[in-house]
């Protein structure tokens, strides 16, 4: 059912007939560039390709296209997505070419978020039925045109590495020369799929079909892209969020060799130029005058005040459980903690950049994005075109972690290109990238619990403060006060809490724009949660595996990760003076994860994270190697949060600039880290953020253990863990 | 002004300032676009070129002070022994995620190999250190230079 409204969909899509920039991996390996259209089904017809869904298109001449809904941006999608068609259509991986998916929500949305976006670790989650079955429908279709043509039983044949085999009669044909009959038969609207033992591809390492042309230079970013005549420009914004452009005085910039142009706009200005060389040098010799704004005066020592005073006031009821003031109130020890996050920049290595040829009624852009059709929309409304007049051209991604959810970066392009005659790469600068993002939110709070008195806990509540994006970034998922988002990690812990009681106080900070950051709400609360956990634990003078143990007896996946890790981790087992291990368990994203962290606190009070122990239940395993990429990227993601993230505001600007002051860790600096993953044939979780929310807390609790501080709020600050000298 | 560089061993006339970075010529204007920018101010790394066989951060090195030295980039340095085997090591190991900064890590990692068939960790730590990975590959880079440098062993 669900493959004809796909097929059926494809071929009213204005955009099918539009030629699309792709990248597709080719045979043999080699990331090429090359002209391809995204066929609907009455183009298949005239071509002779076969094209069952939105997904699969085959060719005459064999050649196995697979449309990718989800973007990469290294979490290996690009890989797992083909493994799971390929597993049901019965072709080996090297046969097929990837493409970038078009805008079109109605094709490629993501069944779990319901828009056509790549985030919150469920490209997986959202394509392991639909995209299995886009395989299996493709592949009944080949075999019966197969049987159809040899006038024997489909039930007598079968598919294997791109051909239908009749194995009595020793005939065999390619999908290719099957394609032309395929196409014209009906779709099937009730495939089987083939059990968890049957499977030949999910489950086993497969190579990355995305990564030879990452090592050769030949992959090609948004920052990549250069259309016939692009001129390069760059950008300086309101330094104040809502500030504007006052005046400007250009005579220098325009004696710069090589600038073009000086593009104004209410609350930025941009230099237009033959290469980005010219641009900075003409940016830095404008004579720029701003205007601040409402924000002029603002800091994140405010925001912050702000958001602990609105967790004295009553908020959301998140969840509720039991009666948790008479148990409160009925507990032998009481234990209190507030808890405060910074807010955090992305700062992906492929700083914000957007390439826009505004002409004639419609609009061209190149760029790297998590949210293909959000960006079409939004460009459409900054050109004042309709969105079919927007063609979008969507790239490898220089690292996404959310920010590339957003299209601001795009709206800034268009309003650039509107002035500009040809196309325009706008490209930010780090500072600008740094200073201009949208962040990750900050956050207060207020949590307690009560404990009986063999310290177990009977009562549980929280009240937290802080920005909803999902209010701003789809407003349907906002609801009487709560989004799924800001409490995801905060409600539903796997611990058995007979009484608890959470609220969310919705506060939007002024002056500075938050987003999606990698492991989004569970980033905020894991950290709280797993921390306090921990808190209570020391209250109750238990060791801190144990502490939790007690609490999963009906949670056996959650705690089968916490005893591996613990078991791979040796926990218990001596370890020298100045270190200590702490320990984190999470179910986020579908899946459960525990961490522990061995980390060493110099008597400066600098912190070094030597080790972390994975072990991941995410349920069915797709690619096994890229599970173990992403907790291994995932740590260093968090570590590096938990040791240096900090944005900050003093008179409405941001103080971090660049990577000396918005440190990111380096190789010499990041732990071993080791990964064990539970055999689960349960559907498959998220796996490209977990590994981020976990560690932090893993880290904090360590640095309890060596040290008996507490770290309530990150960054971790050295000066409170020094030693007197 | 004019310059005449070398690159991969063609050679290219480019009219841009002095001060314009070899990034910026490479990228923009010779529109080779293996090599990154990343932060402008060699703080990541992204940018690596080697000139002369060593590795250079390209967004701060001015055209003028190239002069006759030979640069390598991405695109040429699978020709280089070093570079051919980091290269491979990468995809053996299955390096890269979002890839954006490899270009500089490979560029790092092999001007290290040609230099030092064997190198520690500290010799890792040591080149490595200012090549920035957002997505965190610092295990498989650290894995894949030694799995290179055996690799040379064998040989």
């Amino acid at each position: 059912m669900m493959i004809d409204r796909m097929a059926s969909d494809a071929s009213g899509t204005n955009l099918s007939r539009r030629n699309f920039l792709i990248c597709s991996a080719a045979v043999g390996g080699g990331l090429m560039l090359s002209l391809s259209l995204p066929l609907g089904r009455s183009e298949a017809a005239t071509t002779e390709s076969f094209v069952p869904n939105a997904f699969i298109r085959i060719g005459s001449d064999g050649q196995v296209v697979l449309t990718m809904p989800y973007v990469e941006m290294g979490q290996g999608t690009y890989t797992s997505i083909p493994m799971l068609i390929a597993e049901e259509l019965e072709v080996d991986l090297k046969q097929v070419r990837l493409e970038h998916a078009p805008p079109n929500p109605k094709l490629y949305a993501n069944p779990l978020l319901g828009v056509q976006a790549t985030g919150n670790s469920n490209a997986i989650r959202g394509a392991w039925k639909p995209l299995r079955e886009a395989g299996a429908s493709a592949r009944e279709m080949l075999v019966a045109a197969a049987a159809k043509r040899w006038g024997v039983d489909a039930k007598s044949c079968h598919a294997e590495a791109g051909e239908v085999i009749h194995t009595a009669s020793a005939r065999r044909a390619t999908y290719g020369e099957l394609a032309a009959d395929a196409a014209q038969l009906p779709v099937p609207t009730n495939v089987a799929l083939k059990r968890s033992d049957e499977f030949k591809l999910i489950g086993t390492p497969a190579k990355r079909l995305d990564i030879s042309g990452k090592v050769n230079g030949s992959a090609v970013y948004g920052m990549d892209a250069r259309p016939a005549g692009v001129k390069i420009a760059t950008l300086a914004q309101s330094p104040v969020f809502g500030g504007k452009l006052k005046s400007v005085d250009d005579a220098d910039a325009k004696g710069v060799k090589g600038v073009r142009k000086i593009v104004r706009l209410d609350d930025a200005v941009a230099v237009v130029a033959d290469h980005m060389g010219a641009a900075k040098k003409g940016l830095e010799a404008l004579k720029i005058e701003w205007d601040d704004g409402a924000h002029a005066s603002l800091s994140t020592k405010d925001i912050a005040l702000e958001l602990e005073q609105a967790t004295l006031k009553s908020g959301a009821v998140a969840q509720s459980i039991g009666d948790a003031d008479r148990a409160m109130a009925n507990a032998a020890t009481k234990v209190e903690a507030t808890y405060q996050l910074p807010f955090l920049a992305h700062a992906t290595m492929e700083p914000m950049n957007c390439t826009v040829h505004f002409r004639d009624g419609e609009c061209e852009i190149w760029v790297g994005t998590q949210a293909i059709a959000r960006v079409q929309a939004m460009a459409a409304k900054a050109a004042g075109l309709p969105v079919e007049k927007v063609i979008v051209h969507n790239h490898l991604i220089g690292g996404g972690f959310g920010r590339r959810l957003e299209a601001d970066g795009v709206v800034r392009a268009v309003e650039i290109a509107k002035q500009v005659d040809g196309p325009v790469k706008v490209v930010w600068t780090r500072e600008e990238d740094i200073q201009h993002d949208m962040y990750r939110p900050a956050w207060f709070d207020r949590i307690a619990a009560g404990l009986d008195k063999d310290g177990k806990p009977v009562v549980w509540t929280n009240r937290f403060a802080g920005s909803s994006v999902i209010a701003r970034w789809l407003p349907p998922g906002f609801k009487d006060g709560l989004d799924p988002d800001t409490t995801e990690g905060a409600i539903d812990l796997v611990y058995a809490l007979p009484n608890f009681h959470v609220e969310y106080v919705r506060v939007e900070p002024p002056g500075i724009p938050t987003a999606f950051w990698r492991s989004v709400g569970p980033s905020h609360n894991v950290f709280v949660t797993e921390s306090f956990v921990d808190e209570l634990a020391a209250a109750a003078k238990q060791d801190a595996v144990a502490y939790r143990r007690a609490l999963l007896d009906s949670n056996p996946r959650a705690k089968a990760v916490l005893d591996l890790a613990a078991d791979k981790a040796g926990w218990g087992t001596p370890l020298p003076k100045g270190r200590g291990r702490g320990i984190a368990l999470q179910h986020a994203f579908g899946s459960y994860l525990a961490q522990v962290a061995e980390v060493e606190v110099a008597k400066d009070g600098s912190v070094r994270v030597h080790r972390v122990v994975c072990a991941m239940d995410c349920g069915t395993v797709v690619n096994p190697d890229t599970v173990q990429a992403q907790i291994q990227s995932g740590v260093i993601f968090g570590v590096t949060a938990a040791l240096y993230g900090e944005i900050s505001l003093k008179n409405g600007r941001v103080e971090q600039s660049n990577f000396d002051n918005y440190q990111i860790l380096r190789i010499n600096e990041a732990p071993a880290i080791e990964v064990h993953v539970i055999k689960s044939s349960e559907p498959p979780g998220g796996m490209g953020e977990a590994g981020t929310s976990g560690i932090v807390p893993a880290v904090a609790n360590a640095v309890f253990a060596a040290t008996g501080k507490r770290l309530r709020k990150m960054p971790i600050d050295s000066n409170v863990l020094k030693q007197p000298a | 002004m004019a310059f005449t560089i070398d690159i991969n061993g063609t050679s290219h006339s480019v009219d841009v300032d002095a001060d314009t970075p070899l990034l910026w010529v490479i990228r923009d204007v010779l529109g080779m676009t293996g090599t990154k920018f990343g932060c402008g101010v060699a703080l990541c790394g992204a940018c690596t070129v080697h000139i002369d066989g060593t590795a250079t951060r390209s967004c701060i090195t001015p055209i003028d002070s190239v002069g006759a030295s030979k640069v390598t980039t991405i695109e040429a340095i699978g020709a280089t022994p070093a570079g051919a085997k980091i290269q491979k090591a990468w995809l053996d190991h299955e390096v890269p995620q979002c890839g954006y900064c490899q270009s500089g890590q490979i560029m790092s990692a092999s001007a290290l190999l040609a230099g030092k068939a064997h190198p520690t960790d500290a010799d890792i730590d040591d080149a490595m250190s200012g090549n920035i990975c957002r997505c965190g590959t610092y295990v498989r880079i650290r894995e894949a230079i030694k799995l290179a440098a055996q690799g040379q062993k064998e040989r």
